[in-house]
């Protein structure tokens, strides 16, 4: 009983009281770089949480077979393979998906989310465990860049999903396609959360 | 769970053991999306064939034209349509590095007089919401049925006939610099043709 509570614990808290995005601030660059639109953080939300996944689940079923002092690249090795696999998955099979995030795919391998869950839970913690973290780390993620997307597309573009809801010529906030909308659009976004989740618990 | 010893020869294979099994898992998916891959290339560019030529039933994409040109780093591919051998239209690929962003692809479609009759943006990395603008309807409408050699394609800033994109002047500079480009390739080869 108590390890089924452990588990919810594991998966729950990467979405509200460690966000990666809002609560944490990992992940930056691709945070930053691709959401200037909803559905491009949606693909790269998805995208990390896959290569997350996979790298949390390899990494703790090998943790006692690494030596500790080479543990970091073999982790980056892990990670960068599993990157490499989605990128070619995604030439193949989404190639729009795959034109749209361009450089930020190769730059999975550096995003500190991935590396960080790798050394501070994976190689800690058992298979299982390490499934429950990355998804809920994963959706916390996702749930950051897409939220972080729709924002500046609403602002910045008059849209979501690539749905328009303003005339064609209005005028719309383009700063927050910009990259200093990200910024600004990221600091709200974080006082916002933090304001609700610190309500929720206290 | 013991931990291994961070002993050399431990490191040594660990990491060996890692990286043979990335390569070749790595070399295995590789073999495995190569054929989708390319199928994907080769959708891509006959939907945008079909979109901007008139219609043709011979095969483009197997009697392209590579030729070489100063204006672009790579050979630019002509496509020519033909609908029972005759020839309706030819398809350039253009391209630009003036760009926001560096790099912007397009296809241009001619007809055989030399008009535009259609383009479609095959790569860029513009600004979302501004320079992708360039991807519209309203915005490619102003090149369509006029030709490069008689018309002015630059930006009316640069008195020429196009309405810039708001925001992004230098899109849409790029863009007809490579519709210039597209045209210019075209325009030689003709030339060419006709002298051999």
């Amino acid at each position: 009983m108590e390890k089924k509570v452990d588990q919810k614990q594991n998966f729950l808290k990467g979405i509200i009281k460690e966000n990666p995005v809002f609560v944490m601030l990992l992940g930056m660059c691709p945070t930053l770089g691709v959401t200037s639109s909803a559905f491009n953080g949606l693909g790269m939300g998805i995208a990390t949480l896959f290569v997350l996944l996979m790298s949390n689940m390899v990494v703790s079923l090998v943790k006692s077979q690494i030596p500790a002092k080479v543990r970091i690249p073999a982790f980056i090795i892990i990670i960068a393979s599993f990157v490499t696999i989605v990128e070619m998955v995604l030439e193949a099979f989404i190639p729009f998906l795959y034109e749209q995030l361009g450089i930020f795919i190769p730059l999975i391998v550096v995003n500190c989310l991935i590396l960080g869950r790798a050394e501070s839970f994976a190689s800690k913690n058992n298979f299982l465990s390490s499934i429950y973290d990355a998804l809920g780390m994963g959706i916390g993620f996702v749930i950051a860049l897409t939220a972080l997307g729709a924002t500046r597309e609403i602002l910045g573009n008059g849209s979501i999903f690539e749905m328009k809801f303003v005339a064609e010529n209005a005028n719309t906030f383009i700063l927050f396609i910009l990259p200093p909308g990200a910024f600004i659009a990221l600091a709200y976004l974080t006082v916002l959360f933090n304001k609700i989740s610190i309500k929720s618990t206290s | 769970m013991k931990k291994k010893p961070s002993t050399f020869l431990n490191m040594l294979i660990t990491l060996f053991v890692i990286t043979v099994i990335a390569g070749l898992s790595l070399g295995f998916i590789n073999e495995l999306t190569l054929e989708p891959k390319a199928k994907a290339k080769l959708a891509k560019k006959t939907k945008a064939l079909q979109l901007v030529l008139p219609e043709f039933n011979n095969n483009p994409v197997r009697e392209v034209l590579k030729i070489k040109s100063d204006l672009a780093k790579d050979s630019v591919e002509i496509y020519t349509a033909k609908f029972d051998q005759k020839i309706k239209g030819t398809a350039v690929v253009g391209s630009t590095e003036k760009g926001f962003s560096g790099l912007i692809k397009i296809m241009v479609g001619f007809k055989p007089d030399g008009g535009i009759n259609n383009i479609v943006v095959l790569e860029q990395k513009e600004t979302p919401g501004l320079g992708t603008k360039m991807k519209e309807e309203a915005f490619i409408n102003q090149y369509r049925d006029k030709n490069p050699g008689t018309s002015n394609l630059k930006t009316s800033k640069d008195g020429g006939e196009i309405d810039a994109l708001t925001g992004a002047t230098i899109t849409t500079r790029a863009f007809s610099d490579a519709v210039e480009m597209a045209y210019q390739v075209y325009s030689d080869n003709i030339n060419a043709e006709k002298d051999e």
